[in-house]
């Protein structure tokens, strides 16, 4: 494999960090490294080495090396690639409707919604649909909570509701209304054939239809869910890997304290 | 049972396993009584498929569906479907398929016909049901067969699913997963079918997060492992799910079918899909009876406890559940080889001596359950999408997986918590599953663990909670002990959740030929 630790010759790209002309990073400034690994529907050998690396370079890439190639099946082959990307990304033009609040502890969270909202929130939470999962949803309400970042149950200012998964919208939406539920939450883990853009859009129209948008806080969460997803489908706020409890609870209660005038 | 006098690798009190399995003994006879005395509608619903009536009618509704539909609305199925199709056949000569057929074009009505002498009904039915209980055993020969021929593998089952919703496309990926290694294939079902009252007909190509569980699915997919398997000298063992509001009937169709591998739990669909307790307590009986006489191996579905709750805190329900899981199969007459009691590794990656507390769990698993094939299930919890700590994640999984002997060991993938199976995701982790299970064969055999150590006292530990809970749940009754939350922390109302409108109590004269037929051929003997 050249180019690599003992290559002497000379890199023929600037090394300088350029916020208007970012590009990957492998071990030097703008080297523009990427690693690749995907399977092709054809025959391993000489000529599906050939394939996999012209393939990637029809993907703009330069300097391309299958460091590894083995048949999966007959007619599969996997390979793994390395090479140079080609274009560059002006950061300093990237927005993004980014959640950027800071995110307050349990207590902080509790103290906050006693001082500017004086009663409890209560929250109902369900993964919906035909979904069977329930780890997201238990994940931010279980009193045990997750990675140590403690569930909506722990809480003394928010009266939590888990009705847990295959919880179908219409019944969702009727016990909000039950409950008088300030802040609805929704799991969503089936992301297959975007099934869960149908279902969602329809919680949405649902509680649009039962006049209860305005009074709910209305969130979604799961490994497929950005807040820009969130909020192109009408939720307040969607919420995707690595966000806990806490980074929930803080965003509902400063924004029910946004309604609120506070 | 275990020989008390085998030496324990981590000095469990084999005193105390004694208590907790007579606690669990006592559980299991206790709601027997209750099981016995009730039917369900799936229940009588796999009675007419294994009576050989199968299909649907104009609206697509199963046949089964139809025929248990029309006895329950002339108030009959405490008499049990076999009783009228029974009646049905001495009245018209027609075979129970024509039967449903009729029924279907309300050409018939089952609890019309007036009723014919009861020994006469048994005896045309009981002709029928002993056809239908050779098919199966014939299934059973041809796997006994396939399995002398081939010679079966020692160490771990190589365990992986396929999911794409689509049976013929699952059939490309589990034939090239076979090729890979893979020794068991699980179809897994789309997302809901659990909750469904009926079973959908005929090949399908559509599902989420998986396919639908048809007979015809299991068919094909029966057919494709079979073809792989002559080309690679190997048996493949097919999996699917008795769980939900069909177990039974999901049961008898593996079991035509030839599945070797069906999930079945006891406690399952009660927890995690809020289906009624009394509805699944009767359902799993019967589901089992059929597994158990197919020669199926059950897995059951502890390791969900730990996707809802701490696997460090809550390991202690997991056993508690695993002999709870083993008191039922011996009463559906499943003996201990045919008992994939479930576990799985869902601690917390975070916590310090976490493989430590993995190892005892799953040593303690293998020294209480000797002779179960224990089915282990990998990390999926603290699966991120960083696919190259998961696969470490995997390797460490792989590892108490060989070192403890788990037999059935459903693979854990890179990309778990991203998407299902990519065909190159379930080949890199055959490879790391083969690459370990070769590389560290032995390690088990070679090892013992320090006395009164992390790995000793924390099994130990385990155990003793274990066997407490049991007693209290001996106390309470499971029904009772469920409502309050025992298991994951999830409480089930006893007369809440799905299906318990499906629930039916026996007249005396009930008639099942399947449950008196397998009883004296599983001997299993009679509580009442």
């Amino acid at each position: 494999m050249g180019g690599g630790l003992y290559s002497s010759h000379k890199k023929n790209f600037d090394t300088t960090r350029d916020e208007t002309k970012i590009k990957p990073y492998g071990d030097t400034m703008n080297d523009g490294k990427i690693q690749l690994s995907f399977t092709l529907p054809i025959k391993d050998g000489d000529r599906a080495v050939e394939t996999a690396r012209q393939y990637v370079e029809k993907l703009n890439m330069r300097d391309i090396q299958v460091v590894h190639h083995e048949a999966l099946d007959k007619e599969f082959t996997f390979f793994v690639v390395y090479a140079t990307a080609t274009p560059t990304i002006d950061y300093t033009a990237i927005q993004v409707e980014e959640l950027e609040i800071e995110t307050l502890s349990m207590e902080e969270t509790d103290a906050f919604i006693q001082n500017n909202i004086g009663r409890k929130i209560i929250v109902v939470g369900a993964t919906t649909g035909t979904d069977a999962h329930t780890v997201g949803i238990d994940a931010i309400m279980n009193m045990k909570g997750y990675m140590g970042h403690y569930g909506l149950e722990r809480y003394k200012m928010i009266e939590a509701y888990n009705l847990g998964s295959q919880v179908s919208n219409e019944k969702f939406v009727k016990t909000a209304i039950e409950l008088h539920a300030d802040v609805m939450l929704v799991s969503q883990t089936v992301t297959q054939k975007n099934v869960h853009i149908k279902n969602l859009t329809e919680l949405v129209e649902l509680v649009e239809a039962e006049g209860l948008r305005k009074k709910v806080v209305l969130i979604v969460g799961g490994p497929r869910i950005t807040n820009d997803l969130a909020k192109e489908l009408g939720f307040d706020a969607g919420f995707g890997p690595g966000k806990y409890a806490d980074d929930v609870a803080t965003f509902f209660a400063k924004e029910i304290a946004r309604r609120l005038g506070k | 049972m275990q020989d008390p006098t085998k030496r324990s690798k981590l000095h469990l009190d084999w005193h105390v396993v004694e208590e907790a399995r007579n606690s669990a003994r006592k559980i299991a006879n206790q709601m027997q009584i209750f099981i016995n005395r009730h039917t369900t509608d799936s229940v009588e619903r796999t009675v007419c498929r294994l009576l050989g009536i199968d299909g649907v009618n104009d609206f697509d509704v199963p046949l089964p569906n139809v025929v248990v539909e029309n006895i329950k609305q002339g108030n009959g199925l405490k008499l049990g479907a076999a009783t009228y199709i029974g009646n049905a056949m001495i009245e018209t000569k027609l075979t129970p398929q024509e039967i449903a057929e009729r029924v279907a074009r309300n050409e018939i009505d089952l609890t019309s016909i007036p009723l014919h002498d009861l020994f006469e009904i048994k005896l045309v039915i009981q002709e029928i049901a002993q056809e239908s209980l050779n098919r199966i055993a014939k299934n059973r020969e041809k796997r006994d067969q396939l399995l002398n021929k081939y010679g079966d593998k020692t160490g771990p089952y190589i365990y992986v699913i396929v999911a794409t919703g689509n049976i013929f496309e699952d059939v490309v990926q589990a034939v090239a997963a076979a090729k890979q290694g893979a020794d068991v294939i699980a179809v897994i079902r789309t997302t809901g079918q659990s909750l469904l009252d009926y079973v959908p007909y005929g090949a399908t190509t559509e599902g989420f997060g998986g396919t639908y569980a048809t007979q015809e699915n299991f068919r094909i997919m029966r057919e494709a492992l079979d073809k792989a398997g002559e080309e690679l000298g190997r048996y493949i063992r097919l999996c699917n799910y008795c769980s939900g509001l069909c177990m039974p009937e999901i049961a008898a169709m593996g079991a035509f079918e030839r599945l070797d591998f069906m999930l079945n739990d006891a406690l399952y669909g009660i927890l995690f899909r809020d289906i009624n307790m009394k509805r699944t307590m009767i359902d799993q009986y019967f589901s089992r009876m059929i597994n158990s006489y197919a020669r199926v191996v059950i897995n059951t579905g502890e390791d969900n406890y730990l996707t809802t709750s701490d696997a460090y805190e809550e390991a202690h329900t997991v056993l508690a559940s695993q002999f709870i899981n083993e008191q039922f199969a011996l009463l559906a007459g499943l003996p201990p080889e045919q008992m994939g009691l479930g576990h799985a590794f869902e601690m917390n990656p975070e916590i310090e001596n976490g493989f430590l507390y993995e190892l005892a769990q799953a040593q303690m698993a293998r020294e209480i359950f000797p002779q179960a094939p224990l089915k282990y299930m990998p990390p999926t919890k603290f699966m991120t999408g960083n696919i190259f700590r998961g696969h470490v994640q995997d390797a460490l999984f792989n590892a108490v997986t060989i070192m403890t002997n788990q037999r059935i060991c459903l693979l854990g993938m890179l990309t778990e918590a991203i998407h299902t199976p990519f065909m190159q995701d379930r080949f890199l982790s055959i490879e790391n599953a083969k690459y370990i299970f070769n590389n560290m064969k032995d390690l088990g055999d070679e090892i013992s663990f320090k006395p009164n150590g992390i790995i000793e006292q924390r099994a130990q530990n385990v155990l003793q909670h274990a066997h407490d809970l049991l007693m209290e749940i001996e106390k309470k009754g499971l029904f009772q002990a469920l409502s309050e939350g025992i298991f994951a922390g999830i409480k089930r109302p006893i007369d809440g959740g799905r299906g318990l409108n499906g629930v039916v109590v026996k007249d005396h004269q009930y008639f099942n030929p399947f449950i008196d037929l397998m009883r004296k051929e599983l001997n299993i003997g009679g509580i009442e």
